[in-house]
């Protein structure tokens, strides 16, 4: 139920930012630093994301194979691999690690 | 992901508009299939995250962007909140408000169509409305590429949940360390000059110090805007 709450709520908040963005005068939020904040937040949340889904559990800190799984996305990505490629190739990479640990 | 044909070639010849529409539309279509590949890899996530198909097709038509989608289930999955999961993924939205602002002067919406174009904001609607010479051309763009993108990515979703949830153990088949590489992969195209890339490591940085401290999702949220402080501090490069 809380999870059908999430779903709901971000998809109003969502849709609301979207039309927001249609409906308001350009003047109102269009300076160069509003700009630069709206650049930026993406890659501030997506690094802390990363950062967590790779070296987090829970409240602990912990190193296991989602490490290695995250230096194939690395490497992939200098490559210019594919999106599909990086997200499945890292899967792999996991579950090769656990397998053999 | 954006497009321009510039027709170098013959000059004289001007291209009709029959042939930006047909390009226009070709464009689209790629778009949306190239972005399918990350409705497969949500729909597979969110179920590893503890969704269910059905909640995870909810999210992919009535949020209907990606990086917030991503960013709920990344956060839920990491057993965070699901306030923590909605402020995060609402963060990640507000750039569709400023896609919006550059948009409403092309589009010129109103009344019910504003609600349908508003729900087809996205990164790349966007890219591709803008890249275009035109206004006509730019409405085609942001319209032929929101609804591609809506109709892959809606059914990669259902694919990739029901697929991810048949296979079974996600542990087992790696795939909790996708999440990750998936976030990483939706990082990568912003990293471009030191501010960016500042931002990005002072993120990361701050939320692995302020995990053993908060719950679950709080580190996350305090780490952005930590790092987006620190960020507009970068001088940005001339250009």
């Amino acid at each position: 139920m809380t999870l059908w709450i999430a779903v709901l709520v971000t998809s109003l908040g969502s849709y609301l930012l979207k039309l927001a963005g249609l409906s308001v005068p350009e003047r109102l939020l269009d300076s160069p630093r509003m700009q630069r904040i709206a650049a930026l937040l993406p890659v501030a949340l997506l690094a802390a994301l990363t950062a967590v889904q790779v070296w987090a559990s829970g409240q602990t800190l912990a190193l296991d194979a989602r490490v290695a799984a995250f230096g194939f996305a690395v490497v992939a990505l200098v490559l210019r691999a594919p999106f599909l490629v990086v997200v499945i190739g890292s899967a792999a990479v996991a579950a090769a690690v656990r397998a053999i640990g | 992901m954006s497009s321009r044909s510039v027709n170098s070639e013959n000059p004289a010849a001007r291209p009709g508009w029959e042939r930006t529409r047909r390009e226009v539309v070709r464009n689209a279509v790629g778009v949306g299939v190239a972005v399918g590949a990350y409705g497969l890899s949500f729909g597979a996530l969110a179920t590893t995250s503890g969704l269910s198909i059905a909640q995870a097709c909810a999210l992919s038509v009535l949020t209907f962007t990606g990086g917030s989608q991503f960013a709920l289930v990344g956060v839920i999955g990491a057993g965070g909140s699901p306030v923590a999961g909605i402020v995060s993924a609402l963060l990640l939205g507000i750039r569709n408000m400023l896609y919006g602002l550059r948009l409403s002067p092309m589009l010129r919406v109103t009344g019910g169509r504003r609600l349908v174009a508003a729900h087809l904001v996205l990164d790349e609607s966007t890219a591709m409305a803008v890249a275009q010479d035109e206004d006509r051309a730019a409405r085609l763009g942001f319209w032929a590429t929101g609804l591609a993108v809506f109709v892959c990515w809606n059914l990669a979703t259902l694919i990739g949940a029901a697929g991810a949830t048949a296979l079974g153990d996600p542990q087992a088949l790696g795939l909790d360390a996708a999440v990750g590489a998936a976030f990483l992969a939706l990082l990568w195209p912003r990293l471009t000059g030191r501010g960016p890339w500042i931002t990005a490591l002072v993120a990361g940085a701050v939320a692995l110090a302020l995990t053993p401290h908060f719950p679950a999702g709080v580190p996350v949220l305090v780490a952005g805007l930590v790092a987006v402080t620190v960020g507009l501090r970068i001088p940005e490069p001339r250009s």
